[in-house]
Parts: C-alpha cells; sequence; structure tokens
C-alpha cells in the first residue's frame, strides 16, 4: 500500500487495483473550513488530470483532478453531511471516492511522500 | 419572543466597553433590530381597508381559512423599521467602498433625475411604439456611444448583468462556430487563472471544457502556455483586461493574435472597462466580444439600488448572431426589431424580455453625456491614479503582489502577515472596525490571501488619505507581533461581532420560521 502525490494536492492510496483519492493535509489547510464536497457518482470513467470533484471553503471553489485514469467505483457519500471530515482526517475519513484504475502507469508520474513533502515546502 | 432564529452571532460583551449593558439592549443609535415578522400584532394594520362586497366564492373549495402569517404593523412601525435597517447598511453614499472587482464609484445624482422623468420614468414596455420614439431614440443613442468608445460595429444591449453578458458573447461564439460546422470539433475554452471567476462558470455552462492557462511571475497570462494550449479543439479565450490582478494584460495583440491564427474567438470580459475607458478601444486589440457592465463602468446602480446592465460589443465577425431585439431607423421613425421577419442574419434569439435594462440604459446615458469623451478618459486617469496612489502609500508596510505600477486596482498578498498570528480574513474584520467596508479578499486566487483594493476615481485625496492611514496603522500593529488576539476579535464596534461563516456555509438557515409562541399569539 502507498501513497503517492499529484502537483495539485490530490493523494492517492493504492491497494491492489483500487485507487482512494482526497486530498492532502496542505490543500485543506490553504482552503480553510470545507463547507460543501460534490464528489463523483460511482460508475463514471475519468481520464487522468480531469475535473471530477468540487470542494468548497469559506474561502474558494476548487475543481479536484483524478491523478489517474479508471472507473469511480465508490464515492464518499458522508461528506454531503460531514464536509468537515476533510479538515479533520484529509487522509482517512475525508476521502472522496475510489477508482478502479484504469492504467497503474498513470502513478508513475505522482510524487511519493518526501518528494511531495518537499514540494509543499518550496510552496511556502 | 425569540428573537436569535436564523442568526448566527449575539451581543458579546468586549473588553473595549465597560458600560453596563442597556435595558433595551441598543447602544445609543445602534438599535438591536428584530426582524419584522418578530414585530406587531396580529390584526394590527396601516390602513383601513374597506369590507370586500358579498360575492359568489368560485375558488371551488381553495379558500384559504388558515393564518396568512403576515405581521401586524401600523405604518410608523414599518417606517422606523426599514429606516432603521437601512442604518445598519454601509453603501457608497457612506464612504470609501474598496471592493476591488466591482468599481463601487458614486452614482452621480444627475442620472436620478434623469431616470425619473415622467417620459422616461413612467413608460410602459408595451406601450404602442409610435408613443416610445424618445426610449428608442435613447437606446440607439447608449448602443452608439458603447460602440464608439469600444471601437466595435455592433452591440447587443438586452443582457441584464455581466454573467449574463458572457453568456450572449459566448452563445454568439458557438453560433458562429455552428455555422462553419466547426461546434462540434471546437469544444475547449482558455480561462487564464486571471480572469474573472464567472468565464470558466459561463463558459462550462454552455457546454464547452473549460481548460486553465497560467498566468506567470508578472501576473499576466503566460503566452508560451497559451500558445501551447491553442490548436482545432480551442472555441475561445475568456480574458479579462484589465485582469483581475489589476494589470494590464501587455502582451493582448499578440494574445489575440495567436487566438485568431488558430480559428478561435476572443472573448473579452469588460468587467474592468473602468481602467481603460476612453484611453483603449477594445476593439483596437482584436476582441470578438466584450460585455459592458453598466452598473461598473457607467455608475448605474449596484445590487439593492437596481439591477445590473451588460450590453455586449460584437466583431463583424458574430455581429449577425446579435440577439433579439435592436433598434432600428427608417427615416425618422425608430422602430424595433424583434423576430425573424424583421431582420437578416441568424440572431441567437432573444435574452431578455422586452429591451432591456430601460432604466440603467438611461442612468448610464445620463452619466457618459455629462461626462462627455473628455471626461470619460479622465475618469480611467483618475481611477488608475487613485489605485497607484493606494499602491505607493501603502507598499511599505503591505506586500504587493506584484512589482511595478497597476491599473484601477492595488493588490496585494498576505506576505507582510507572515508569522504574524494575523490572517487576511482577520485584517479585513479589523477594517469593518475602522468603519470601512473590506477589500476584496481571497480573490484572485492565484494570490495568497490576496486583498484587492478598487478605489475608484470617486474618493477625495483626503478621503483616501484617511484610509490609507486607516490601512498603515492596522498593518504595523499586525507586525507589532502582540495584536494577534486583538485582530481575532474584531469587529468590536460592529452591530454583531465575528460571525461564524462555516456554520452559516455548512447549516444555512435560510427562512424565519415563527417559533410557538409566535404561532400561538397569533391564533
Amino acid at each position: 500500500m502507498s501513497v503517492k502525490y499529484s502537483n495539485e494536492h490530490e493523494w492517492i492510496r493504492v491497494e491492489g487495483d483500487v485507487g482512494t483519492v482526497g486530498i492532502s493535509p496542505y490543500a485543506q489547510e490553504q482552503l480553510g473550513d470545507v463547507v460543501f464536497v460534490d464528489v463523483p457518482q460511482a460508475g463514471r470513467k475519468v481520464t487522468k488530470g480531469e475535473s471530477v470533484a468540487v470542494v468548497e471553503s469559506v474561502k474558494a471553489a476548487s475543481d479536484i483532478y483524478s491523478p489517474a485514469a479508471g472507473e469511480v467505483i465508490e464515492a464518499n457519500a458522508a461528506l454531503a453531511e460531514t464536509p468537515g471530515d476533510v479538515n479533520a482526517d484529509p487522509m482517512g475519513k475525508g476521502w472522496f471516492f475510489k477508482l478502479r484504475l484504469g492504467n497503474p502507469a498513470d502513478l508513475d508520474g505522482l510524487m511519493d511522500q518526501a518528494a511531495y513533502d518537499a514540494f509543499v515546502k518550496s510552496l511556502s | 419572543m425569540d428573537r436569535s432564529q436564523g442568526r448566527t452571532g449575539g451581543i458579546v460583551s468586549d473588553g473595549a466597553s465597560a458600560a453596563p449593558a442597556t435595558f433595551t439592549g441598543n447602544k445609543a443609535l445602534q438599535i438591536e433590530e428584530p426582524l419584522i415578522f418578530e414585530m406587531g400584532q396580529p390584526g394590527r394594520c396601516g390602513v383601513d381597508l374597506p369590507e370586500p362586497p358579498k360575492v359568489k366564492d368560485r375558488l371551488n373549495g381553495l379558500r384559504r381559512t388558515g393564518e396568512i402569517g403576515l405581521p401586524g404593523l401600523s405604518e410608523p412601525q414599518v417606517v422606523q423599521h426599514y429606516t432603521r435597517l437601512s442604518q445598519k447598511n454601509y453603501a457608497i453614499d457612506m464612504g470609501v467602498y474598496p471592493l476591488g472587482s466591482c468599481t463601487m464609484k458614486h452614482n452621480p445624482r444627475i442620472n436620478e433625475k434623469v431616470a425619473r422623468l415622467p417620459g422616461i420614468g413612467d413608460l410602459h414596455p408595451l406601450q404602442p411604439v409610435s408613443t416610445v420614439q424618445g426610449a428608442l431614440a435613447l437606446i440607439d443613442a447608449l448602443a452608439h456611444w458603447l460602440k464608439t468608445l469600444t471601437g466595435m460595429p455592433a452591440v447587443a444591449m438586452s443582457p441584464a448583468a455581466g454573467a449574463h453578458g458572457e453568456m450572449c458573447g459566448m452563445m454568439a461564439i458557438a453560433a458562429a462556430l455552428e455555422a462553419k460546422g466547426e461546434r462540434a470539433e471546437r469544444k475547449i475554452v482558455l480561462a487564464p487563472e486571471s480572469a474573472h471567476g464567472t468565464n470558466p462558470a459561463t463558459a462550462a455552462a454552455l457546454g464547452f471544457i473549460v481548460k486553465p492557462i497560467p498566468a506567470n511571475d508578472r501576473g499576466r497570462v503566460d503566452l508560451a502556455a497559451l500558445k501551447a494550449a491553442l490548436g482545432p479543439e480551442v472555441a475561445a479565450i475568456m480574458l479579462t483586461n484589465p485582469n483581475t490582478c489589476g494589470l494590464f494584460e501587455s502582451e493582448i495583440i499578440e494574445i489575440s493574435q495567436a487566438v485568431h491564427e488558430a480559428g478561435a474567438y476572443f472573448y473579452c470580459d469588460g468587467a474592468n472597462f473602468n481602467a481603460i475607458v476612453g484611453r483603449v478601444r477594445p476593439g483596437d486589440l482584436g476582441v470578438d466580444c466584450m460585455h459592458i457592465n453598466l452598473h461598473k463602468t457607467f455608475s448605474t446602480p449596484h445590487g439593492g439600488g437596481g439591477p445590473g446592465a451588460g450590453p455586449v460589443v460584437l466583431s463583424a465577425a458574430l455581429a449577425p448572431y446579435a440577439p433579439y431585439p435592436w433598434i432600428v431607423k427608417n427615416g425618422d421613425t425608430w422602430s424595433v426589431a424583434e423576430d425573424g421577419s424583421t431582420v437578416d442574419g441568424t440572431p441567437l434569439g432573444r435574452l431578455k424580455a422586452f429591451h432591456g435594462q430601460m432604466g440603467m440604459f438611461t442612468r448610464a446615458l445620463a452619466y457618459i453625456m455629462s461626462h462627455g469623451a473628455d471626461g470619460l478618459k479622465q475618469v480611467a486617469e483618475d481611477a488608475v491614479l487613485s489605485a497607484n496612489y493606494v499602491m505607493a502609500a501603502l507598499k511599505d508596510v503591505m506586500t504587493p503582489a506584484f512589482e511595478g505600477p497597476c491599473m484601477h486596482e492595488a493588490l496585494f498578498d498576505d506576505g507582510f502577515l507572515k508569522d504574524t498570528g494575523v490572517s487576511t480574513l482577520d485584517f479585513a474584520k479589523a477594517m469593518i472596525d475602522e468603519g470601512y467596508h473590506p477589500m476584496t479578499m481571497y480573490f484572485p486566487l492565484v494570490v495568497h490571501g490576496a486583498m484587492l483594493v478598487e478605489p475608484t476615481e470617486s474618493q477625495a485625496k483626503e478621503d483616501l488619505d484617511l484610509f490609507i492611514g486607516a490601512l498603515r496603522s492596522l498593518a504595523e500593529r499586525a507586525k507589532s507581533g502582540t495584536a494577534a488576539e486583538d485582530f481575532k476579535a474584531a469587529p468590536r464596534f460592529a452591530p454583531r461581532r465575528r460571525l461564524d461563516e462555516t456554520l452559516a456555509a455548512r447549516k444555512p438557515v435560510l427562512r424565519w420560521r415563527p417559533s410557538n409562541s409566535f404561532k400561538q399569539a397569533a391564533e
């Protein structure tokens, strides 16, 4: 099981051929209190880099891009009621959707934890 | 009676005022005002209505039998209620209103006087055309000014606001692509990061795929990235100039040439036209269409003062798709082209009932004619001068987002607040205590903790100096490193303290509902 990050601050945790996607602790901190999350429907086929979800905070609305291609198999329906999970537990309860990966090679261009930490450090 | 319903804040005692609470809860002229539904007594009425005549009930059992639920109030109660509410409002008639990107300029009183002339104010849109010749001439005169000021051959007058104008312009582009047989292929609209937020929303609403173009380190469109993104799939670019960083897109000619060479159209968002009116004609820059917010550049009221208006100027390539209606002159007679039997071309239909925002047309034309061409040029110059004055006076204590002079708005980032414990939001709330409406904050998104200040040309130098003094004082206090708690507690002197924006967004209370005690009282 490994976690990888995109430069748009999405993370993807891969188990077998399924990836779980969310936004990073840095991203939720930058957004501020999340008040609304729009997640994709199960069954939707997405491409890498496609805008698939929306997260709204008190400051801004942002698109969430899929870090890999595949088919959405489950969305985190609980976020409709408790969008604050994205702030409280961005890497856990605040996940957005699960994806059956279409092309595992998509993951190659993403950052590992160390590379992402360095990337975030370069932004501040 | 429960008077807290639907409100996120309450009166919080603050350390600054050690005075005891008053019996009424009022603080002198700061009146604790209930909602109108929480006031009055059932059955009280401001007017004597005659008994209704006896008529046969034809409502077939649908006649209301229960309470209607309206508050019972006398006329003075209603007048006092709304007057007290109006005194809580901050408005352009009260002082500096530096809300960036909104052009909150003074609305001259001559505009209102002209709009209330009986020959204009009392018109009805369904009057016979022969009785409204002057009104049609007025619309045509405004259209002429807008075309002249933008250097564009055609204008669609009916769109009701900026975003409606964007939709009109993008529909014209879609229609032009359709006519060329390219609509299916050209499905991408490019939107620079420095464009207005409504631009991608408009493109998406019309079924286009939005692709962002990054800004360069000068806050302008990255020309190389734009050229790389252009191709046979691109329908148009939607670009704001001056952009939301308050900067002129200095490579706009190259941008427009590259867009046209790729077979795409150039939509320019005219929301910031106030910075260049009388100085730059968008038509000379290769723009294909641009909306003009009459409620910004041409001083018609925003919000509660009246509707917006967003006429769209169109290039020769897009003019045939302009929506109905428009004004036609035959000899000495004006008429309105409203359907296919009276027009050539292939208009994209009708975007709005009647002729557009007539009241706003009147005010905008009054503004234009009272300023004249030279006066409008000075408007742009003074707006840019004011913004640069603010920028120059604050740049040593705040952090300008980009180097060099700005156009009509000064953009700061939150660099000067780093490690102070004070955020952009706290800074904005502290401005309320100083008696100012905060500037636009956290927008544009490309700048961290953005603060976008647009003073407009309306303010006297001494009023700008006082505003600058207030911001300097706040910035210095924030940077002292000891005032973070004070900033977190702001606003201290407003009728309500810091509202819980998160709770308001997550659990919105959108309407008042009677409490049980109210319902019992009504029965």
